[in-house]
């Protein structure tokens, strides 16, 4: 069989060359973009997967303001994005904390720029109780695993209408690494004298709790299990319809997540000079005091300028009208100060 | 026929032979590489304290602590669950396909059970964490209250509030290995001659009898072989794991308490690692890896003695 041979290795030309056509046509292309007109092209980004539902959502939005730049965002994970961008893989970076050494990004090599932020509810699963009210240092040790049982004095002291069952409390948390355990856990750490597991991305949780993937994952949990209690972020919460609890906030106030009460922890909390903030526990009586914030690094030096120009219009997008989607998707705008402030360092960064 | 084309054909003939000899290296290659690519990344978090990476019971990626021994404890008790289960229930099946069932029903059986090897592992998860996991729940709680004035099993059974345990993944484990054990068994209960069956009725065996023996002791080293291969899908599933487990780092006796794998931790805390911690998921790869070569091995062995004892038998 003389021909088969010779259609067979044809076949695999062609394929390899198909290939290697395929994989070179990821860049973006170079359609110069006139003066003033928006900026065509492929811009792409990767990163913290917790606030992927509000970027899918501007980037599906943006994309009708501007069909030419396709943006992409993958939610893989804030350390992952911040390697990529380390090693100029992406574009832009999502990220739910700053940038350590080691991380991947050199220093002076990227920019902060705030995007949103959210509050992060704790959540829990007791029947016939509703409107629970914790106070910091019990929060701490309900989940250290101090406190067992949901009718310990500690619980009783700040709800004392409320009947509470002597249920065990199952504690729910993640169980990949993640942004928002990272949060909860700095919160527990700078808030409270009693928390004594560190603040990471992993918390070595006590050996009883359970742990879910992701955010619905431990929904999940909490709506599984009769006297469960986890954080989870507001647009998981609020989706399952989860109880949550009002936390004690810096100014003694006990306060239920909302959208307002993680604005209100955006204007109480100190904004650095490079833009990094810490809204946790911030100061005001309305503020939420678990409010988790979320960053996009960009590069302080793009090789294209086309990208740079496509980065600077999407994230300028983000800061503006973008910003109107992000309530709908149960985050919390950036209050009109520090919007201010991201929109000039953004303007600095890419000339 | 071309009669005149020996040296060409001859030419063609080694051709042949070199390409499939490579086609066989390539597999052994790509082990190798796979080995010696990520003990190298991996090396890092083994050198910082080798003990405490085997035997450790700590994991703590903030503190740079990596006792991946969890893991491995968890590991092996979803397997041996898994395989409590899975292996009885194959065997049943096969067993029930090749001498019980009635011809015209068995290929449709077959068909059945086959189809279950393609429902993707993720939905087994889903299932799992949606369905089997609230449903089940109560059900441990009984159990765990029935055994709880019996010492030694009131460790193993003991309470639990959640589903989400080493038993659970242990039970999705089974429902995953249950095809993949059932063909291989059925290919090994075909391979037992006729005439030994046979043989067995005319000396006035029952079905039973007859199955246990001719068939079973025949079938031995299949049936080992089969269950291994079951053991290592148990041992490397990782989503549909992941999903139930409830990723708690710890050893516990209590099977209703949750746990980890180590394929499970490496897909749940591989987004957010970096450096060390990174390095020291890669670290349980390589031992995973190990560990299955280790079984496969072991099992081989265990496949060959049986073999030669019963080929003494037949002589």
């Amino acid at each position: 069989m003389k021909l088969n041979r010779r259609t067979i290795f044809g076949t695999i030309t062609a394929g390899a060359l198909a290939m290697s056509m395929a994989a070179c046509g990821g860049g973006s292309d170079d359609e110069g973009s006139g003066d003033g007109e928006l900026v065509s092209g492929e811009i792409t980004g990767s990163g913290a997967s917790f606030p992927d539902a509000f970027y899918a959502a501007a980037i599906e939005a943006y994309a009708e303001v501007n069909p030419d730049l396709i943006v992409t965002y993958s939610a893989d994970g804030s350390s992952a994005g911040k390697e990529a961008f380390g090693q100029n893989l992406n574009d832009f970076a999502g990220s739910d904390s700053l940038v350590k050494d080691g991380d991947g990004p050199e220093a002076d090599s990227f920019q902060y720029i705030p995007t949103v932020a959210a509050p992060i509810t704790i959540s829990y699963n007791l029947p016939g109780v509703e409107g629970l009210q914790i106070d910091q240092e019990t929060l701490a040790n309900i989940f250290q695993g101090t406190i067992t049982t949901w009718n310990d004095p500690a619980i009783a002291a700040t709800n004392p209408d409320a009947t509470l069952p002597d249920t065990a409390i199952t504690i729910a948390r993640r169980s990949d690494g993640s942004g928002t355990t990272k949060n909860f856990s700095t919160f527990l750490d700078e808030a409270t004298d009693a928390w004594t597991l560190g603040a990471s991305d992993e918390i070595e949780w006590p050996a009883t709790s359970v742990g879910g993937e992701k955010n619905t994952g431990v929904a999940q949990i909490i709506t599984q299990t009769e006297g469960a209690i986890g954080y989870v972020d507001l647009a998981d919460a609020a989706e399952l319809g989860l109880v949550t609890a009002s936390i004690e906030n810096a100014d003694g106030a006990f306060v239920q997540p909302s959208l307002d009460g993680a604005t209100a922890a955006l204007a109480g909390a100190e904004i650095a000079e490079d833009l990094s903030y810490n809204p946790l526990n911030a100061a005001g009586a309305e503020s939420y005091p678990i409010t988790a914030p979320t960053y996009i690094l960009i590069r302080t030096e793009y090789d294209d300028e086309n990208v740079a120009a496509g980065v600077k219009e999407f994230v300028n997008y983000l800061l503006t009208d973008g910003q109107d989607i992000a309530a709908e998707n149960n985050f919390a705008a950036l209050p009109d100060e520090l919007r201010q402030q991201a929109i000039d360092a953004l303007n600095e960064t890419i000339a | 026929m071309d009669l005149g084309g020996e040296a060409r054909s001859r030419r063609t003939d080694k051709g042949f032979t070199g390409l499939v000899t490579f086609a066989g290296l390539t597999v052994l290659i790509v082990l190798g590489l796979i080995l010696v690519t990520t003990s190298v990344q991996a090396w890092p978090a083994i050198v910082l304290d080798p003990v405490e990476f085997l035997i450790g019971t700590r994991w703590s990626p903030s503190d740079e602590v990596f006792g991946t021994f969890p893991f491995l404890y968890g590991t092996l008790v979803t397997s041996v669950i898994g395989m409590i289960i899975a292996v009885p229930v194959s065997i049943g099946i096969a067993l029930f396909i090749t001498e019980v069932a009635h011809r015209r029903s068995r290929k449709y059986i077959v068909t059945i059970v086959d189809l279950l090897a393609t429902v993707p592992s993720v939905v087994f998860g889903l299932v799992g964490s949606l369905v089997l996991v609230p449903w089940i729940t109560p059900l441990y709680q009984w159990w765990a209250g029935l055994m709880e004035p019996i010492p030694g099993l009131s460790a193993v059974f003991a309470h639990t509030q959640t589903g989400r345990n080493y038993f659970t993944a242990g039970l999705i484990l089974a429902v995953m290995c249950i095809p993949i054990i059932t063909s291989i068994a059925r290919e090994v209960f075909a391979t037992v001659p006729e005439i030994d069956k046979q043989g067995a009725y005319a000396l006035g065996a029952t079905r039973w009898e007859m199955i246990k023996g001719a068939i079973l002791p025949h079938s031995f080293g299949g049936l080992v072989g089969a269950s291994m291969l079951g053991l290592g899908r148990a041992m490397g599933e990782t989503i549909a794991v992941s999903l139930v487990i409830g990723g708690a780092v710890g050893m516990n006796a209590n099977v209703f308490a949750p746990g980890n794998t180590m394929a499970a931790v490496i897909a749940q805390q591989w987004g957010e690692a970096s450096g060390l911690h990174t390095d020291a998921l890669i670290g349980i790869g390589v031992l995973l890896f190990a560990i299955t070569v280790l079984i496969n091995f072991l099992a081989r062995v265990v496949v060959r003695r049986a073999e030669i004892k019963m080929k003494g038998a037949h002589s």
